[in-house]
Formats: structure tokens, C-alpha cells, sequence
């Protein structure tokens, strides 16, 4: 009896050595997001996004002949909570980079601890702009605000579907994404052609009427209005009372506006990371191997996710190495073009230039016009 | 000088002052009659956008927007007088600052309770007025505002028929005068409060629901700003007087309207203000008020 005992006990010994030397033979991406409270809808997403990734790369064949396993730990939206998380992907799972935080906040915050550990970083999601500054090993996936910006001018002067000279714009000025977004546009728009109206309007308005006939009356060919749906929303209601046909252009801000608002959005155009309705195969096979997964349709999360995973992969396999000198290098150089959320390479600082998806709102669906690189 | 923009600033302009002439008129009758600034009125304004858009998107069969509009001022005017019997009644003695802390106290407790029930996201109010707008030349004006700026102004001339002619009306004028002398005269005085809140809350819901209906939205914190912008214009046409409310609030949209216009929106909150400053500073008692000497 005894002897079995020990027996017992020294098989699941070794099977418990071998379980921790198995688990050195695959290659971990951590994972940090916001998964439960009031934004668990971002982090899950992210997660999502990467799971799904991870588990097609391992169908075919994983990454440098290794599985490819993600581990995602909850920062609530918190920084401590995203530190600590940080820590314990590090310590405790020694992952070999990081895909995350999902909030700007919570990236910020760990970004000067990956410094430091010379963690390769591709943050998906987090926009501010501090987030890649000084930081060679940190990258990540998401245009910046700016960057929507300067695209949706080159867009607005460009597309044969507007193709202005004249330019009105309304922003939030209480909010800093509506007036990034606007500052951008104005600054690459006047090097194209002129802006006409400049107008603002406060986080507490709800009476457009006077602007928007202030507009009506200049000869703007195309109205830039960066903003979130439920203020773009009711302006463009009352612009649609008024009879004013002049198109409107958006940012990602504007994305779901064909919820609530199909009938005045109707025509109106807005850039975002990608459209659920894009033709390409890549978005097809993403968005029906998602649902078929999550069943929920993916939003532009869950896709930028996606992409930061199998961009990171194929860092790994160019540098041929999960070393973390060789990915942040391999980094640097990347060219990935079969992106959802369209090609990425990236720039100095370790944000993308990528295209940005310019969506049409047609009968209540995205229609995507075209695909809008800034410079 | 472009012609064509300036009427149309005119016309929204006449919009938004009717909204705050319609919610002033609340304030300011409440005010005539009991002395007390009632900070729920705003509350009751928003509960009015609430009313219809509940039953807007709840009843199935398209409704006709006058039944729609008389439903939801039928329940802002019981919310009204109910807010009195319960908050305000058993203060009628007290002193004035007790009231006017209730009232503070019922519209903070009118906005959690929207919150509560109706959650804080904004509502998307449906169009209940078609969107097409109506041609005047070349100048596009929403049908919306042809209802707002057409019914406030007939609801207006109504009230003041009703104030001036009728026996209800001269006895709600006897009681803002003299409370006991017309109590002595036979007057029911409970009857007259009940009724001047229920005029007020039902006008104060019709200015709710046309702007919601206007800016597409409608949320709990929708009377706050609204609100208090009211309660300046009846302040400064004279507080207590039903036609300075009028004039203030076509006073209070016309600068707003106008420095959004040609100023720029940045101000236009800080010009409605100062304006108000520079006539209380001149004329204390607002433009139509009188001025009352203290009984000492």
C-alpha cells in the first residue's frame, strides 16, 4: 500500500515537472484589459479578438512550430489593477510580449515597467498619443486622433464621391477627441484647399440650429464633424429638419450611428477601422468565424485585436525568435498586409500607417467607399 | 449682411424663445401665487419629453401629435399638482427659504427618479413631426419649429384671455395679490395653487416635448440647463408677471440665438448671463415687474 503511495506520488511529480516543461514549449501573448464593470465590452472584445486569432494561427500549424497561447488577465480600467496584472503575465507566466492594455490609461502605466523589461508591446487599442513616445519596444495597432484627422481631409479633398475645396467644421470643445480630431483636419485641409466655418459647440448643447444654418449659409462643399453618436446624432436630425444637403464627414466616433439615427445619417460619410460589410475576404472570414465563435457580430476592438495578434506573430517569424530584441526589431520593419483592419507597418514613433476605412451610411448599412492612407 | 441667414436666425431664435417662454411662464405664475421658485420645474419639463416619448414608441398605431402633446400635458399638469400637495403644501407658513430648499430637494429627487426608471443614456425621441420641412422661397424652415413657435404663441394669447376674462383667472390674480383678502372673499384658495400648477406644469411639458422633439433626444438631465435658462427669463421680464415671462423668454432665445450665430456658441452662454446681470443691476425687478416696496 505504501509503495503505491509513493509511486503514486512520484509519478504525479514528474507529471507535474513535465506539465511546467510542456508549457515553456509555447508562445504566450498576455493579454490586459478591462474584462469585468463598466467597460468589460472593450476588454472582452479584445480578448475576443485574440483568442480567435490565436486559436486559427494553431490551426495552422502555430507560431515557429509552437502553440500560440493567450493569457488575459482583467485591469478593470484601473492602471494599478493593469500594473499588477502586468506583473503577474511577466512573473508568473513569463509571457513573451504583450498585446494590451486596451485603455490608453492602463497602457500608460505599464509602459514605462515594459520599458524597462524590454517588453514587446502592441497596445490594439489604446489612441493617446504619449502611449508610443519614447519607447522603442512599444507599438501598437490603432490610428492615433490626429491621424483620422488628416485622413478624413485627404478624403474629403480627394474622393471623387465629395472632392472639396471648402471645408466647414464642428467640434466638441469640451471633448479632446472631437477637438483632435478637428485640429488635424483643419491643418492638413488648408494645405489642400480652404476651411471655411470653423464652429464649436459645448458638452451641454442641444440646439444645432443656429450653426448649422450658419453653415448652410457659407459655401462649404463638406462638413467635418468628429464627434460621438449621440451629439452627431441630434445635429444630424437637425440638419436633416433643415433641408441642408451638404455631406458630413465623421470619425470612428461616429460608428453604430445607423442604430438610432439611419434615416439623417443616410449618405453621410465617416472613417473608421473597418467595416463589418467590407467584401475582403479577411473581414469576410473574420467576422463569420467570429460570430460562428462569440455569437455576437465583432466591433472594431475585437478586429484591431485580431490583427495586433497575427502582427505580432508575424514579427516572430520574421525575427525567427520569440527574443525580444529580434521581435521589437522585426517589429519596426513589419509590412503586414492582410490585416481586418487594413495593412500595417509602422512608423518611428511605433504608431501605424495604415488605411482607414471611409464607410458611406446607405440604407441603414456601411457601405466602404474607399481606403484613405494619411500621407 | 446676408438676408436670408439672418431670418432664418430670426426663426430660431422665435424656437428656442418659445421654449423658454413656455417653461418661464411656469416659474413665474408659481412664483405670482405662492412666492416660491420652484426648481422642479424643470423636472416637470423633462418628465413632460418623457410622457410622450413613452407614449410615442409605446403605443403602436401611430397616434396623431395633438394626442400625444394633450396626453402628456394631462400628466406633467397631475405631477405638478401632485409635487405640490406633497412637497410644498405643509410649507405655505414656513419660511420662504424652507420652500425654496424643498424645491431644490423635489428636483433633485425628480432627476434620479428619470434616472432610475428611464436610465441615464439619452432616448432617441421618434418624429412624431414629419422631418419635411416647409419652403419659403429658399429658406427651409422645420416643421417642428412651425409647431413650436405657432402653438406656444396661441397657447400664450389663451392663457392671457384665461388670466384676464374668466372668473378662475381673476381669482388666481386675487390670490397672487392677497392671499387671506381673497381666501375672505370666498375664494377657494387650495383649488387656485392646484390650478395654477397644473397650468404651469402642463405648459412647462409642451416646451419638454417640443424641444426633444427638436434636438432629437430626450434624457434626465434635459430640464437642468433648459431650466434654469427659464427661470432667468422670467427673472428678468419680472418674475411673477405671465407677460414678462413671455418677453423674457423670447428676450433670453434671441441673444443666445444670435451670439451662436454671429459670435460664436463659446459665448453665448456667458452673454445670456451678463444680459440678465446688466438689467437687474438697472431695473431689479425685471422688465415688466413692479416694483413692490417692502412692508416694513
Amino acid at each position: 500500500m505504501k509503495k503505491l503511495l509513493v509511486l503514486a506520488l512520484t509519478l504525479s511529480t514528474v507529471f507535474l515537472l513535465s506539465a511546467c516543461g510542456s508549457s515553456t514549449d509555447s508562445v504566450k501573448l498576455g493579454v490586459i484589459g478591462p474584462l469585468t464593470g463598466d467597460y468589460s465590452m472593450y476588454g472582452l472584445a479584445v480578448e475576443n479578438g485574440a483568442k480567435l486569432a490565436a486559436e486559427e494561427i494553431n490551426a495552422a500549424g502555430g507560431v515557429l512550430g509552437l502553440d500560440l497561447e493567450i493569457i488575459a488577465y482583467d485591469s478593470k480600467g484601473d492602471p494599478t489593477e493593469g500594473v499588477n496584472a502586468y506583473n503577474r503575465l511577466r512573473d508568473e507566466d513569463e509571457i513573451d510580449a504583450l498585446i494590451g492594455g486596451t485603455f490608453s490609461g492602463v497602457t500608460l502605466a505599464i509602459k514605462e515597467l515594459a520599458k524597462e523589461d524590454n517588453m514587446p508591446v502592441l497596445t490594439p487599442t489604446a489612441t493617446n498619443p504619449d502611449v508610443t513616445l519614447e519607447a522603442d519596444n512599444v507599438f501598437r495597432a490603432c490610428y492615433t486622433d490626429s491621424y483620422q484627422g488628416t485622413v478624413a481631409a485627404v478624403f474629403a479633398n480627394e474622393s471623387s464621391e465629395i472632392g472639396a475645396s471648402k471645408a466647414a467644421v464642428l467640434y466638441n470643445r469640451d471633448d479632446a477627441y472631437s477637438e483632435g480630431l478637428a485640429m488635424a483636419f483643419i491643418a492638413e485641409f488648408e494645405t489642400r484647399g480652404t476651411v471655411v466655418e470653423t464652429l464649436t459647440f459645448g458638452a451641454g448643447d442641444d440646439d444645432y440650429s443656429s450653426v448649422l444654418d450658419v453653415i448652410a449659409a457659407s459655401d462649404a462643399e463638406v462638413v467635418f464633424l468628429p464627434g460621438y453618436v449621440a451629439e452627431v446624432g441630434a445635429i444630424l436630425t437637425q440638419a436633416d429638419n433643415k433641408a441642408i444637403d451638404i455631406p458630413f464627414v465623421g470619425g470612428d466616433g461616429w460608428d453604430g450611428i445607423e442604430a438610432d439615427y439611419a434615416s439623417v445619417a443616410e449618405g453621410n460619410y465617416f472613417g473608421n477601422h473597418y467595416a463589418k460589410s467590407d467584401e475582403a475576404q479577411v473581414v469576410v472570414d473574420f467576422v463569420a468565424n467570429y460570430e460562428a465563435s462569440f455569437g455576437d457580430s465583432p466591433n472594431a476592438l475585437a478586429a484591431l485585436a485580431y490583427d495586433a495578434v497575427y502582427a505580432m506573430v508575424a514579427a516572430m517569424e520574421a525575427a525567427e525568435s520569440t527574443d525580444a530584441d529580434l521581435v521589437i526589431a522585426a517589429l519596426a520593419g513589419l509590412d503586414y498586409q492582410n490585416a481586418v483592419t487594413g495593412s500595417i507597418r509602422f512608423d518611428a514613433n511605433g504608431d501605424p500607417i495604415k488605411s482607414i476605412t471611409m464607410i458611406q451610411i446607405v440604407s441603414g448599412e456601411h457601405l466602404v467607399i474607399d481606403k484613405v492612407e494619411g500621407s | 449682411m446676408d438676408v436670408e441667414l439672418f431670418i432664418k436666425q430670426i426663426i430660431n431664435s422665435l424656437n428656442t424663445g418659445s421654449i423658454y417662454a413656455l417653461v418661464a411662464i411656469g416659474y413665474t405664475m408659481v412664483y405670482g401665487i405662492i412666492r416660491l421658485i420652484n426648481f422642479a420645474h424643470g423636472e416637470i419639463m423633462m418628465f413632460g419629453a418623457y410622457f410622450a416619448f413613452i407614449i410615442a414608441t409605446s403605443i403602436p398605431v401611430g397616434l396623431p401629435f395633438f394626442v400625444i402633446v394633450l396626453v402628456s400635458m394631462a400628466l406633467a399638469a397631475l405631477m405638478g399638482i401632485l409635487t405640490e400637495k406633497i412637497a410644498y403644501k405643509k410649507l405655505r407658513t414656513a419660511p420662504r427659504i424652507s420652500a425654496l430648499i424643498t424645491a431644490i430637494g423635489m428636483s433633485l429627487f425628480l432627476q434620479n427618479l428619470a434616472q432610475l426608471i428611464f436610465g441615464a443614456n439619452p432616448k432617441v425621441m421618434p418624429q412624431v413631426i414629419s422631418n419635411e420641412p416647409i419652403m419659403f422661397g429658399n429658406i427651409a424652415v422645420p416643421q417642428v419649429m412651425m409647431y413650436t413657435i405657432s402653438m406656444s404663441i396661441g397657447i400664450m394669447i389663451l392663457l392671457t384671455l384665461f388670466v384676464k376674462k374668466t372668473r378662475a383667472g381673476k381669482a388666481m390674480r386675487a390670490v397672487s395679490q392677497d392671499k387671506e383678502a381673497a381666501m375672505l372673499m370666498g375664494i377657494n384658495i387650495n383649488g387656485i395653487i392646484s390650478l395654477t400648477f397644473a397650468i404651469g406644469s402642463a405648459l412647462g411639458a409642451l416646451g419638454g416635448i417640443f424641444y426633444s422633439i427638436a434636438y432629437s433626444q430626450v434624457y434626465p438631465t434635459l430640464g437642468v440647463m433648459t431650466g434654469l435658462k427659464a427661470f432667468i427669463a422670467a427673472v428678468f421680464g419680472g418674475i411673477g408677471n405671465i407677460g414678462g415671462a413671455m418677453i423674457g423668454g423670447y428676450a433670453i432665445g434671441f441673444i443666445e440665438t444670435m451670439t451662436k450665430g454671429y459670435i460664436s456658441s463659446r459665448w453665448s452662454d456667458a452673454i445670456v448671463f451678463g444680459v440678465l446681470i446688466l438689467i437687474l443691476l438697472f431695473k431689479p425687478s425685471g422688465i415688466l415687474g413692479k416694483n413692490v416696496k417692502e412692508k416694513v
